[in-house]
């Protein structure tokens, strides 16, 4: 790398940083440069160190050791407003937004001096218009959809004239088509000479959207390269410092029907939240089903009228014949039916028990952990150990919180402590969201073992490439209506395009 | 100046140590309010937390006392307790006591002059079922109707203490009474007496009742499906929802057992150290006792700690009115600091704190 030149003209250049938490070196000596307007994309597993490289850029982490600087001039940041004073601009994988209120007031609660109102909205446009994010400061952000979220996370950004912009796995709600507007928007910013700091796991959108890679293995830098140059999956290996396992399947006889769902319609139990209406569904031992389509379209209320925690209101949930829409979470358990919602934190794990606990949270019945209402936690720790060993979760051990694990590992956990548990139906909801591409394959291989050891398994995902790679049939939910299922194989993205956007699957397949 | 870190796991250790950190905390902080009302603080400390325990005239006398006050308070805690940690607020612990202590009360006095060995477990069983219905009322109104237990609960506490003048009053009043109010006295009663069980010590039915339901709290919480369920309401309710967890069931679990728990406490009470229904012979147990709860971090072993910790503030603070002229709102104002201290050095147990430049800190409240 010709160093010195990058330094003496790069926008920021980041020294010998180092980070350490109690256990871990989160980073280690980590150094590179970007130049003002590239893309620059920051890669790595989960818990190599990236959340924590781009805090600290932020302001929200201090560095142990190490330096910084931007523009030439010495950087260091003591919080977010003094990053954002000097330029520097972040848009969080996760929103953090307010649903009840416009987006003109969610994005002046986020300035350190908002000007007033109408001056705001007029801003909003220009910079909407001048950007081809097209949004309307007076509509509500419960209203939107993800993919408008995000631009009023962005546009938020944008109003500070940031030099560097930091997105953290902005694609990850976003249909093919947003993606496209999003690569706009990023592609003008660069030429106007604002650099990104982009950080992704999707590495066919590094490819084509990044002109450096800086590669993190467990908090140090193992590679910088221009990802135009090498294939997803060197990136892949790269990352992983090892041979990629690509899931791979035979696929196998779809058998008898294991669920089915008819006519189902159900009220959304949550104010923002998106009502069930008339969906069908059935879903075979030995096949995946893919249900696509954006977040906040009915997935949540999806899986929980499958799970249980929400009963049908109208139309018959059927489990190898039997009807189910009455029974509890537990005992459509002890029938087959293992779910795993997509949120980790607080849903599907409780994050401050420990992850034997966990295993015991949708273990017990299955498991035969509790004897005549007693719990048998040497049995349980047992079953924790074993997802932990099967399922590679990076652990000190089963009595660590769940909420102290980074979010795949949690994620493996999550998937691990249902597959292990030998469903008959298996219904996950976005599986490998904000996990890296190594967790993400191994997690996706198991489904597809669990399917071929005949269980039917139905994902629900946002991330279409996961789907394209594993389903069988395909489906997609849009504004809580299911298009009918097709058939994998043979499907264009344009076509899925169209039924994540609501058209009939009919007019899609035919 | 200081910075507080959010740990990624709440500090066991921590977690063991606030609550005598907050005991020392009080010491210091009551000494000086002591010391300015004009009292040598470490004489009044040492009247409240010693003399009760070792002093030689005084000694004997309130040892037994110890006990007495502390049962109740334990008792009802545990109960709380199980509530408190799945979100399930009972504040009217007080209402369940006094009704408990009404119910079982009636029972032995309508056998009144009944020899029967009989007749106190049915006191005991009529006690527990008279806390437990009346805390099933804010159950079955928050499970049907959705309405706030804490409300209600609080609510019946006024109602309770009504029936309970009313009956001191009336249906209750002791017909050789000449007139007074207040019921038959137990200690007239030998079959419905609950009396020490060893000579002296004030070890009475409830106190054995208090130490066993510290026990079986133990066991519910650590090796049963119930305990788990009820910690992980607590913990997290959707987790709780999507492992099969049945809400009504548990709100109904929680206040019930509460109830009934409260309501055996109050008839230990009535049917011994206080001896009759009388308009004001509840405590405040019920209230303080969600106070022991927290000061025990809702654990059982916390709880018995912290019980006989309050019932020793409650002797030594009449000990210290009566030896040291130290007015009773000074006493309150010490045991409300207690609770104080604990709750702000729980944080210590889930932040750790940093110390941090004077610069940053300013940059940090903008």
């Amino acid at each position: 790398m010709t160093g010195d030149l990058r330094q003496s003209d790069a926008l920021m250049t980041l020294e010998g940083l180092t980070k350490a938490y109690p256990g871990v070196l989160a980073n280690d000596q980590v150094s590179f440069s970007l130049l003002p307007g590239e893309v620059h994309a920051l890669l790595g597993e989960n818990g190599a160190g990236k959340s924590t490289l781009v805090k600290m850029i932020y302001g929200l982490v201090k560095p142990d050791a190490g330096q910084m600087s931007l523009n030439g001039e010495e950087f260091t940041p003591v919080n977010p407003a003094a990053a954002r004073a000097a330029g520097v601009a972040m848009v969080f994988q996760h929103f953090s937004l307010f649903d009840a209120l416009s987006v003109a007031e969610n994005i002046a609660l986020g300035m350190d001096n908002p000007p007033s109102t109408r001056e705001l909205a007029s801003r909003i446009r220009d910079v909407s218009q001048a950007y081809g994010l097209p949004l309307d400061p007076d509509r509500i952000v419960g209203d939107l959809s993800a993919g408008e979220r995000q631009r009023v996370e962005i546009i938020r950004c944008l109003l500070q004239n940031p030099k560097l912009l930091i997105m953290d796995e902005p694609t990850s709600v976003l249909t093919p088509q947003e993606v496209e507007i999003l690569f706009e928007t990023l592609r003008k910013l660069t030429s106007e000479g604002t650099s990104i700091l982009y950080i992704s796991h999707k590495l066919e959108e590094i490819r084509s959207l990044c002109e450096h890679a800086t590669i993190l293995r467990h908090g140090v830098v193992v590679d910088t390269c221009d990802p135009r140059e090498k294939s997803a999956r060197e990136l892949a290996e790269l990352m992983v410092g090892d041979k990629l396992h690509v899931p791979s399947r035979d696929p196998a006889e779809p058998g008898d029907v294991a669920l089915s769902l008819s006519s189902v319609s159900m009220p959304s139990p949550s104010e923002f939240g998106t009502d069930l209406r008339n969906v069908s569904l059935e879903v075979r031992k030995g096949e995946v089903l893919g249900i696509g389509g954006v977040a906040g379209n009915g997935q949540d209320e999806l899986l929980a009228v499958m799970s249980g925690e929400a009963r049908a209101q109208d139309g018959s949930i059927t489990l190898a014949g039997e009807e189910i829409n009455t029974l509890s979470p537990g005992a459509r358990r002890a029938r087959g039916l293992l779910t795993a919602p997509e949120e980790r934190l607080g849903h599907s794990a409780a994050p401050e028990m420990s992850l034997i606990e966990n295993a015991l949270l949708t273990g017990s019945v299955r498991e035969k952990l509790v004897d005549r209402g007693f719990l048998r936690w040497s049995k349980t720790e047992k079953f924790a150990r074993r997802i932990i060993e099967a399922f590679d979760v990076r652990t000190p051990g089963p009595d660590n919180a769940a909420g102290s694990l980074s979010g795949g590992n949690l994620q493996k956990f999550v998937i691990g402590r249902e597959v292990l548990q030998d469903p008959d139906v298996l219904v996950v909801n976005q599986p490998t969201w904000g996990v890296d591409a190594a967790a993400a394959a191994s997690i996706r291989q198991s489904l597809l073992d669990l399917a071929h050891k005949g269980a039917a398994v139905i994902v629900i995902s946002q991330d279409l490439d996961e789907l394209m790679e594993i389903s069988d049939r395909f489906t997609a939910l849009n504004e809580g209506r299911l298009a009918r299922p097709v058939p994998m194989q043979g499907l264009s993205v344009e076509e899925i395009g169209l039924m994540m956007g609501g058209s009939e699957a009919d007019e899609v397949a035919a | 100046m200081i910075r507080l870190e959010k740990r990624p796991q709440p500090s066991k250790v921590w977690g063991a140590l606030t609550p005598v950190l907050a005991v020392v905390a009080t010491m210091i902080a009551g000494g000086i309010l002591f010391w300015m009302l004009g009292k040598d603080p470490l004489e009044a400390i040492r009247t409240i937390f010693w003399d009760p325990l070792f002093h030689e005239t005084f000694g004997p006398y309130s040892r037994p006392q110890l006990l007495v006050k502390a049962g109740p308070l334990i008792l009802i805690a545990i109960g709380l307790s199980l509530g408190f940690r799945a979100g399930i607020w009972n504040i009217g612990a007080e209402g369940q006591y006094i009704m408990g202590a009404i119910c079982g009360a009636a029972v032995g006095l309508a056998f009144y002059p009944s020899e029967s060995i009989l007749i106190f477990p049915a006191m005991v069983l009529a006690g527990a079922i008279g806390g437990w219905a009346w805390a099933m009322i804010p159950g079955v109104l928050k499970v049907k109707f959705g309405t706030n237990e804490i409300l209600v609960s609080l609510m019946l506490v006024y109602v309770a203490e009504n029936i309970l003048a009313s009956v001191s009053q009336g249906l209750l009043k002791n017909p050789d009474g000449m007139g007074f109010p207040g019921s038959r006295n137990f200690r007239d009663f030998p079959a419905a007496y609950n009396t020490d069980l060893i000579e002296g010590t004030g070890m009475h039915w409830g106190v054995a009742a208090a130490f066993i339901a510290v026990i079986l709290a133990y066991i519910l919480l650590t090796r049963h499906m119930l305990g788990f369920q009820v910690r992980l309401t607590g913990e997290a309710p959707r987790a709780a929802k999507f492992a099969g967890v049945n809400p009504t069931r548990l709100i109904l679990f929680c206040l019930g057992t509460s109830g009934a728990l409260a309501g055996l406490a109050g008839l230990f009470e009535v049917s011994g150290p206080s001896g009759q229904v009388s308009i004001d012979f509840n405590a405040g147990y019920g209230f303080t006792a969600i106070i022991v709860a927290f000061l025990g971090r809702l654990h059982p072993i916390g709880i018995l700690l912290a019980g006989l910790l309050m019932a020793l503030t409650y002797i030594g603070g009449e000990l210290a009115q009566l030896m040291l002229g130290l007015p009773g709102a000074a006493i309150q104002m010490f045991q409300g600091m207690l609770m104080f201290f604990l709750l702000a050095m729980d944080m210590l147990s889930h932040y750790r704190v940093r110390w941090k430049a004077p610069v940053a800190a300013q940059e940090g409240a903008k």
